[in-house]
């Protein structure tokens, strides 16, 4: 009995083996470097190993510091929001509205195709849209909604958020459909014969089911905003910040070891956060 | 060389100018490059990478040249940081300040460079005529020269090692839709003006905007710099601090970072004053939108640009990158570029290649007599017009500083991002 057992073990741990090494190798060692980097010394062109706590004492020093990481927070949560609302609609739509599989999957298909360009491509189409002298502008001139182009449009954080809920969408929907799908039908009919109407369904048979997947399409879209810079500084003219475009700067302007310092404090926000959305659902259920 | 002078129909009196050991130097040159296939990688900011010039340096020298453009930051980052990643730094000298001590670029010859004596002296001895003054700021010549094949230094004096072989500069002041304001804008305060709130923007460029803010807090009476182009922290902290508050109050509608960003902001109107660079005019002007160059009171902010070699240049490769700096300072490329309001740093060669009106209108400051097209060919002006700032002697004569690495550069970067950031 002993001895298959620890076979197993062997086994198991060999199996694991060459995901272990890839991660290692290009998840761990990567981010060690980074923390050692961020101990490091700097001058205009070169980069000095020590051991010092210089980059976090001018990060923690610095009120910037803590408005761009504010504006992180509240871009993440603003996209979160609308992004959870539009999917989850979108989502239940499908799965609940749309009877037939095949046209489920040939509208799922259609919720991709604006996936076909590039982020970027999506995201700079929208200045033009927006600008003062924008389609947006003329056409509300041109209906008397208002006298004077409204210059809120573009270039300030309606129009980050706009972006990245325009890009970033899609993301919700996919694992909220997911989870739907998988819903047994006979749990709504349930309800429905126990007298439950159609709000009292949603609210409490489909949205308690359905949270694994909310949560699954919160994390992609949390990470994916709070990592965000491009985006930030195309849609915001440059004018705003968040935490990756603070990096961004600063390895454009060769600081290596304060982008460090700066990526490490993002890296342990962000698995901070997972941490506490990881407690309130248990994803292990959906994988 | 033959070949090429040939083809460009220079006269035989240049010709013979140049040198009959030059000529016989590199007599054999161009055949070799073209059975060779060499390939030089150039990188540099988006002001002068043109396929028309990578297509002319195909045909005349049979070299490949394939050229990467960047922004500004991205370059000194790539000069930096991965010197096997290209052949030719097209750079300023301001980012030669940064990058030169890498040791990631190697000084040139200029026994090698066959129109050596012909280059300005702005970037010899950094006086533009003998008798003028030098602007505050990393003045090229102050950057340009290193003591030996090796040197890490800068040395103050024409040493006959450069370490960038100057190519083209300019005199750089506000650029602003003449329609959209309808009054004569004369000084650089104007860029902060409550009147252009939310239509204003700057470069976030550090090393060029914080030289522009300078110009606007002068200019607003605010503070009066002992040099603006080396800056104490207190006068940072003031700099930025007043550019901060109108950042707050919404004077800007955006940053740009690259230089067909500020195109796209002054021609669709977003803004109707801005830092810009002198395609960028051209540019919206070849969309049919009104733009202009605005000269001011204060003077103009400069830079110069110009080629250097990476450190890792070898043999054949070596040759075909000195052939090229040759070639690029022989006249066509300089006449080209001038045809988007720069200033060849070798102007009589260039001139070859321009015709008079041209000349006179780009340099001169005269009247165009015909049609004054753009490196493209499209229409910029019709006859009568006049360049704006006027002469390369009015122009370059008001420079009031140069784009600038400071002593407190790492200080400035990190107050700059926190500006950005706030």
């Amino acid at each position: 009995m002993q001895k298959p057992r620890v076979n197993n073990a062997l086994t198991g741990w060999l199996m694991v083996s060459p995901l272990a090494v890839v991660l290692f190798i290009f998840l761990v060692l990567p981010i060690v470097m980074i923390a050692v980097v961020s101990f490091w010394q700097t001058t205009a062109f070169s980069v000095i190993p020590a051991f010092q706590f210089d980059n976090y004492e001018f990060l923690f020093g610095s009120p910037v510091t803590y408005t761009v990481f504010v504006n992180t927070f509240k871009y993440a949560i603003l996209t979160w929001m609308f992004t959870v609302v539009i999917g989850f609609t979108v989502a239940y739509y499908l799965a609940f509205h749309i009877r037939s599989l095949t046209w489920q999957v040939a509208l799922f298909l259609l919720c991709t195709i604006p996936f076909l360009t590039s982020n970027i491509i999506r995201m700079i189409s929208w200045i033009p849209f927006l600008g003062r002298n924008g389609i947006a502008n003329s056409a509300l001139i041109s209906w008397g909604v208002i006298d004077q182009p409204v210059e809120w449009l573009l270039f300030s954080d309606f129009s980050v958020v706009l972006a990245f809920v325009h890009i970033y969408t899609l993301f919700m929907v996919v694992p909220i459909f997911n989870t739907m799908m998988r819903i047994d039908k006979s749990l709504i009919e349930a309800a429905r014969d126990g007298g439950a109407n159609g709000a009292q369904i949603l609210w409490n048979v489909i949205v308690p089911l359905t949270k694994p997947g909310i949560m699954i399409g919160t994390i992609f879209v949390v990470t994916l905003v709070m990592g965000d810079f491009f985006t930030v500084r195309i849609m915001s003219g440059s004018q705003s910040a968040n935490v990756g475009r603070l990096i961004s700067n600063d390895i454009s302007l060769l600081q290596y070891p304060s982008a460090s310092a700066t990526a490490i404090i993002l890296l342990i926000t962000v698995l901070i956060v997972i941490g506490i959305l990881l407690r309130f659902v248990n994803i292990r259920k959906e994988l | 060389m033959t070949r090429y002078t040939a083809r460009n129909g220079l006269s035989r009196r240049t010709l013979l100018k140049t040198g009959v050991a030059a000529a016989a130097g590199t007599l054999a040159a161009p055949m070799v490059w073209a059975q060779s296939n060499i390939v030089l990688r150039q990188a540099g900011t988006g002001v002068s990478a043109f396929n028309d010039i990578a297509t002319k340096v195909q045909d005349d020298l049979g070299i490949t040249l394939e050229m990467t453009a960047l922004d500004s930051d991205s370059v000194t980052q790539r000069v930096a940081t991965q010197p096997d990643s290209f052949d030719i730094a097209d750079i300023e000298y301001w980012i030669c300040k940064k990058v030169w001590p890498t040791g990631n670029m190697q000084a040139m010859d200029t026994s090698r460079i066959a129109n050596y004596d012909k280059i300005a002296g702005t970037f010899r001895s950094g006086k533009l005529t003998p008798t003028s003054d030098i602007a505050q700021g990393t003045a090229p010549h102050t950057v340009g020269f290193t003591s030996g094949a090796n040197g890490k230094d800068f040395i103050q004096e024409e040493s006959g090692w450069m370490t960038l072989i100057p190519t083209i500069y300019n005199a750089d002041t506000l650029g602003i839709r003449p329609d959209l304001i309808n009054r004569p804008i004369r000084n650089w305060s104007e860029l902060l003006n409550p009147e252009f709130k939310g239509k204003a923007s700057i470069l976030d460029i550090s090393s060029i905007g914080i030289m522009d803010m300078a110009m606007v807090v002068e200019s607003m009476g605010e503070y009066k710099y002992p040099d603006k182009g080396n800056m104490t922290k207190a006068e940072i902290d003031l700099t930025l601090g007043i550019f901060t508050e109108a950042k707050k109050n919404g004077q800007f509608r955006a940053f740009w970072k690259s230089f067909d960003e500020s195109v796209n902001l002054m021609a669709s109107g977003e803004v109707v004053i801005q830092s810009m660079w002198s395609p960028a005019i051209t540019a919206v002007r070849a969309q049919g939108v009104p733009c202009i160059y605005q000269p001011l009171e204060e003077g103009y902010r400069s830079w110069g640009g110009g080629m250097g070699l990476a450190a890792s240049l070898k043999g054949a490769k070596l040759d075909a990158a000195y052939e090229y700096i040759n070639w690029y300072l022989s006249g066509w490329a300089g006449g080209f570029l001038m045809r988007q309001g720069y200033y060849s740093a070798v102007p009589e060669t260039s001139k070859e290649f321009m015709s008079a009106d041209e000349w006179g209108f780009w340099y001169e400051g005269k009247k165009s007599k015909g049609d004054i097209v753009s490196p493209q060919g499209s229409k910029l002006e019709g006859p009568g017009a006049v360049r704006d700032g006027g002469s390369f002697i009015e122009r370059m004569g008001a420079v009031a500083c140069w784009n600038s690495v400071m002593d407190q550069n790492q200080y400035m970067v990190r107050k700059w991002n926190e500006f950005i950031a706030a």
